[in-house]
Protein backbone atom coordinates (compact mmCIF):
# COMPACT_ATOMS: atom_id res chain seq x y z
CA UNK A 1 0.00 0.00 0.00
CA UNK A 2 1.27 3.37 -0.73
CA UNK A 3 0.50 6.45 0.62
CA UNK A 4 -2.21 8.12 -1.60
CA UNK A 5 -4.14 4.32 -0.78
CA UNK A 6 -3.44 5.08 2.84
CA UNK A 7 -4.91 8.76 2.80
CA UNK A 8 -8.19 6.97 1.08
CA UNK A 9 -8.17 3.99 3.35
CA UNK A 10 -8.21 6.49 6.68
CA UNK A 11 -10.23 9.17 4.77
CA UNK A 12 -7.47 11.75 5.39
CA UNK A 13 -6.82 14.65 3.73
CA UNK A 14 -3.33 15.20 2.43
CA UNK A 15 -2.08 18.40 4.16
CA UNK A 16 1.43 18.86 1.70
CA UNK A 17 0.41 19.37 -1.45
CA UNK A 18 3.66 19.34 -3.44
CA UNK A 19 4.82 15.80 -1.31
CA UNK A 20 4.73 13.08 -4.26
CA UNK A 21 2.40 10.36 -2.36
CA UNK A 22 3.87 7.26 -3.99
CA UNK A 23 5.98 6.44 -0.92
CA UNK A 24 4.97 2.34 0.30
CA UNK A 25 3.48 1.95 3.62
CA UNK A 26 5.60 -0.63 5.36
CA UNK A 27 4.45 -0.68 8.81
CA UNK A 28 2.32 1.65 11.41
CA UNK A 29 3.37 3.20 14.88
CA UNK A 30 1.31 5.41 16.85
CA UNK A 31 3.26 7.67 19.68
CA UNK A 32 3.52 11.07 21.12
CA UNK A 33 6.50 11.01 22.71
CA UNK A 34 9.31 11.61 20.39
CA UNK A 35 12.21 10.45 22.21
CA UNK A 36 10.32 7.19 22.08
CA UNK A 37 9.76 7.12 18.40
CA UNK A 38 12.85 8.04 17.56
CA UNK A 39 14.11 5.32 19.24
CA UNK A 40 11.43 2.74 17.18
CA UNK A 41 10.94 4.82 14.10
CA UNK A 42 11.38 2.97 11.12
CA UNK A 43 11.54 3.45 6.86
CA UNK A 44 8.32 3.40 5.80
CA UNK A 45 6.42 3.98 8.73
CA UNK A 46 2.82 5.62 8.63
CA UNK A 47 3.26 7.37 12.19
CA UNK A 48 0.25 8.84 14.01
CA UNK A 49 0.65 11.41 16.48
CA UNK A 50 -1.44 14.67 17.83
CA UNK A 51 2.22 16.47 18.14
CA UNK A 52 1.87 19.39 15.16
CA UNK A 53 5.36 20.99 15.75
CA UNK A 54 8.28 21.00 13.74
CA UNK A 55 10.28 18.84 15.43
CA UNK A 56 7.85 15.81 14.39
CA UNK A 57 8.79 16.50 10.67
CA UNK A 58 12.87 16.26 11.50
CA UNK A 59 12.30 13.20 13.37
CA UNK A 60 10.13 11.73 10.45
CA UNK A 61 12.43 12.51 7.78
CA UNK A 62 15.60 11.47 9.48
CA UNK A 63 13.93 8.01 10.38
CA UNK A 64 12.86 7.83 6.26
CA UNK A 65 9.05 7.12 7.40
CA UNK A 66 6.16 7.00 4.91
CA UNK A 67 4.28 9.48 5.84
CA UNK A 68 2.89 11.41 9.60
CA UNK A 69 -1.11 11.18 10.34
CA UNK A 70 -2.49 13.56 12.66
CA UNK A 71 -5.72 11.81 14.05
CA UNK A 72 -9.25 13.89 14.74
CA UNK A 73 -9.28 16.36 12.33
CA UNK A 74 -6.17 18.40 13.69
CA UNK A 75 -3.96 20.36 11.61
CA UNK A 76 -0.18 21.45 11.33
CA UNK A 77 0.71 25.26 11.15
CA UNK A 78 1.86 26.81 7.98
CA UNK A 79 5.44 26.79 8.75
CA UNK A 80 5.59 23.40 9.86
CA UNK A 81 3.82 22.35 6.54
CA UNK A 82 6.31 24.38 4.87
CA UNK A 83 9.42 21.96 6.15
CA UNK A 84 7.59 19.25 5.50
CA UNK A 85 6.83 20.15 1.56
CA UNK A 86 10.44 21.04 1.92
CA UNK A 87 11.78 17.88 3.36
CA UNK A 88 9.37 15.76 1.23
CA UNK A 89 7.54 14.02 4.41
CA UNK A 90 3.47 13.57 3.56
CA UNK A 91 1.49 14.51 6.11
CA UNK A 92 -2.10 13.28 6.51
CA UNK A 93 -4.99 15.02 8.44
CA UNK A 94 -8.06 12.29 8.69
CA UNK A 95 -10.63 12.62 10.88
CA UNK A 96 -10.60 9.18 12.81
CA UNK A 97 -9.07 8.75 16.21
CA UNK A 98 -5.56 7.06 16.17
CA UNK A 99 -7.11 3.74 17.29
CA UNK A 100 -9.06 3.53 14.59
CA UNK A 101 -6.51 5.05 11.92
CA UNK A 102 -4.48 1.86 13.22
CA UNK A 103 -7.84 -0.36 13.32
CA UNK A 104 -8.04 0.10 9.80
CA UNK A 105 -4.33 -0.51 8.65
CA UNK A 106 -3.70 -3.67 10.45
CA UNK A 107 -6.93 -4.94 8.84
CA UNK A 108 -5.41 -4.11 5.93
CA UNK A 109 -2.43 -6.03 6.90
CA UNK A 110 0.08 -3.22 7.60
CA UNK A 111 2.17 -4.74 10.23
CA UNK A 112 3.98 -2.89 13.20
CA UNK A 113 7.42 -3.82 12.17
CA UNK A 114 8.49 -3.21 8.43
CA UNK B 1 43.17 7.42 8.98
CA UNK B 2 42.88 10.12 6.71
CA UNK B 3 40.08 12.88 7.28
CA UNK B 4 38.30 13.36 3.96
CA UNK B 5 36.09 15.50 5.33
CA UNK B 6 34.82 17.44 8.14
CA UNK B 7 32.12 20.02 8.80
CA UNK B 8 31.07 21.80 12.03
CA UNK B 9 27.44 23.22 13.08
CA UNK B 10 27.04 25.54 16.16
CA UNK B 11 23.92 24.47 18.37
CA UNK B 12 22.57 26.94 20.49
CA UNK B 13 20.97 26.06 23.58
CA UNK B 14 16.95 25.86 23.82
CA UNK B 15 16.72 26.42 20.01
CA UNK B 16 13.89 24.33 19.39
CA UNK B 17 13.08 25.66 15.91
CA UNK B 18 16.23 24.89 14.34
CA UNK B 19 16.99 21.39 15.92
CA UNK B 20 17.09 18.95 13.39
CA UNK B 21 18.85 21.50 10.83
CA UNK B 22 22.87 20.12 11.13
CA UNK B 23 21.01 16.38 11.75
CA UNK B 24 18.93 16.91 7.99
CA UNK B 25 22.28 18.31 6.71
CA UNK B 26 24.13 15.59 7.63
CA UNK B 27 22.29 13.33 6.34
CA UNK B 28 21.98 15.10 3.24
CA UNK B 29 25.45 15.34 2.63
CA UNK B 30 26.07 11.39 3.97
CA UNK B 31 23.45 10.28 0.97
CA UNK B 32 25.69 12.55 -1.57
CA UNK B 33 28.67 10.59 -0.92
CA UNK B 34 27.06 7.57 -1.50
CA UNK B 35 25.86 6.28 1.96
CA UNK B 36 23.18 4.73 2.60
CA UNK B 37 20.64 2.31 3.81
CA UNK B 38 20.64 1.18 7.60
CA UNK B 39 24.04 3.13 8.36
CA UNK B 40 22.92 6.42 6.89
CA UNK B 41 19.80 6.20 9.24
CA UNK B 42 21.52 5.01 12.27
CA UNK B 43 23.95 8.19 11.57
CA UNK B 44 20.56 10.48 10.73
CA UNK B 45 19.17 9.36 14.45
CA UNK B 46 22.36 9.53 16.72
CA UNK B 47 22.92 12.73 15.06
CA UNK B 48 19.60 13.99 15.67
CA UNK B 49 19.35 13.06 19.44
CA UNK B 50 23.19 14.35 19.94
CA UNK B 51 21.75 17.39 18.60
CA UNK B 52 18.81 17.73 20.54
CA UNK B 53 20.52 16.87 23.70
CA UNK B 54 23.01 20.14 23.09
CA UNK B 55 19.20 22.28 22.65
CA UNK B 56 17.42 20.91 26.10
CA UNK B 57 20.74 20.43 28.03
CA UNK B 58 23.87 22.02 26.99
CA UNK B 59 24.58 25.66 27.38
CA UNK B 60 25.72 25.89 23.44
CA UNK B 61 27.92 23.45 21.47
CA UNK B 62 29.01 22.05 18.42
CA UNK B 63 28.45 19.35 16.48
CA UNK B 64 31.31 18.20 14.03
CA UNK B 65 30.34 15.46 11.38
CA UNK B 66 34.08 13.54 10.46
CA UNK B 67 34.11 11.88 7.24
CA UNK B 68 37.01 9.31 6.76
CA UNK B 69 37.51 6.35 3.89
CA UNK B 70 36.08 3.52 5.93
CA UNK B 71 33.66 5.24 8.57
CA UNK B 72 31.65 8.72 9.63
CA UNK B 73 32.51 10.57 12.85
CA UNK B 74 30.50 12.27 15.18
CA UNK B 75 31.30 14.57 17.80
CA UNK B 76 29.44 16.73 20.29
CA UNK B 77 31.12 19.13 22.19
CA UNK B 78 29.30 21.70 24.64
CA UNK B 79 30.55 24.35 26.83
CA UNK B 80 28.41 23.03 29.78
CA UNK B 81 27.04 22.34 32.06
CA UNK B 82 28.10 19.41 32.67
CA UNK B 83 26.62 15.91 33.71
CA UNK B 84 26.83 14.60 37.38
CA UNK B 85 26.06 11.27 37.01
CA UNK B 86 26.81 9.74 33.78
CA UNK B 87 25.70 6.38 35.01
CA UNK B 88 22.20 7.62 35.60
CA UNK B 89 22.31 10.09 32.18
CA UNK B 90 23.02 6.33 30.17
CA UNK B 91 20.67 4.69 32.15
CA UNK B 92 17.10 4.09 29.55
CA UNK B 93 14.21 6.04 31.08
CA UNK B 94 16.35 8.82 33.37
CA UNK B 95 16.17 12.25 32.06
CA UNK B 96 16.56 16.08 33.95
CA UNK B 97 15.08 17.66 30.66
CA UNK B 98 13.01 20.51 31.91
CA UNK B 99 8.97 21.34 31.11
CA UNK B 100 9.49 22.79 27.83
CA UNK B 101 11.10 19.68 26.51
CA UNK B 102 8.91 17.59 28.11
CA UNK B 103 5.75 19.46 26.47
CA UNK B 104 7.22 19.09 22.82
CA UNK B 105 7.66 15.34 23.50
CA UNK B 106 11.15 15.02 24.20
CA UNK B 107 12.98 14.26 27.59
CA UNK B 108 11.91 10.35 27.61
CA UNK B 109 15.20 9.55 28.79
CA UNK B 110 15.90 7.77 25.45
CA UNK B 111 18.85 9.86 23.67
CA UNK B 112 22.16 8.22 24.97
CA UNK B 113 21.07 4.65 25.41
CA UNK B 114 19.75 5.43 21.31
CA UNK B 115 23.26 7.11 20.55
CA UNK B 116 25.02 4.10 21.82
CA UNK B 117 22.67 1.57 20.19
CA UNK B 118 22.73 3.30 16.98
CA UNK B 119 26.80 4.32 16.83
CA UNK B 120 29.11 1.22 16.08
CA UNK B 121 31.68 3.18 18.70
CA UNK B 122 30.13 5.66 21.32
CA UNK B 123 32.37 7.44 24.24
CA UNK B 124 31.06 10.16 26.24
CA UNK B 125 33.27 11.72 28.59
CA UNK B 126 31.50 15.01 31.33
CA UNK B 127 32.11 16.74 34.72
CA UNK B 128 29.92 19.22 36.20
CA UNK B 129 30.97 22.33 35.74
CA UNK B 130 33.05 21.55 32.39
CA UNK B 131 31.39 20.79 29.05
CA UNK B 132 30.31 17.38 27.94
CA UNK B 133 31.95 15.30 25.03
CA UNK B 134 30.13 12.42 22.83
CA UNK B 135 32.08 10.86 19.88
CA UNK B 136 30.15 8.21 17.92
CA UNK B 137 31.99 6.31 14.99
CA UNK B 138 29.57 4.58 12.07
CA UNK B 139 32.10 1.85 10.00
CA UNK B 140 30.36 2.70 6.46
CA UNK B 141 31.59 -0.51 4.97
CA UNK B 142 29.96 -3.49 7.07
Amino acid sequence: MNVSELCTLIEARNQTETVPMDKEVLCGYVCDLLSWVMAHGEEGMAWVTVQTHLNVIAVAALADMACVILPEGITMEQDVLEKANAEGMCVLSSGLTAYEICGRLSAQGIPAHG
Amino acid sequence: MEELFSISYPVAAADYASAGKASTDIKRRLKQLGVGGDVLRRVAVASYEVELNLVIHSQGGELTLKIFPDAAQLISADVGPGIPDLEMAMREGYSTANDEARSLGFGAGMGLPNMKRNADEFDITSAPGQGTTITMLFRLQQ
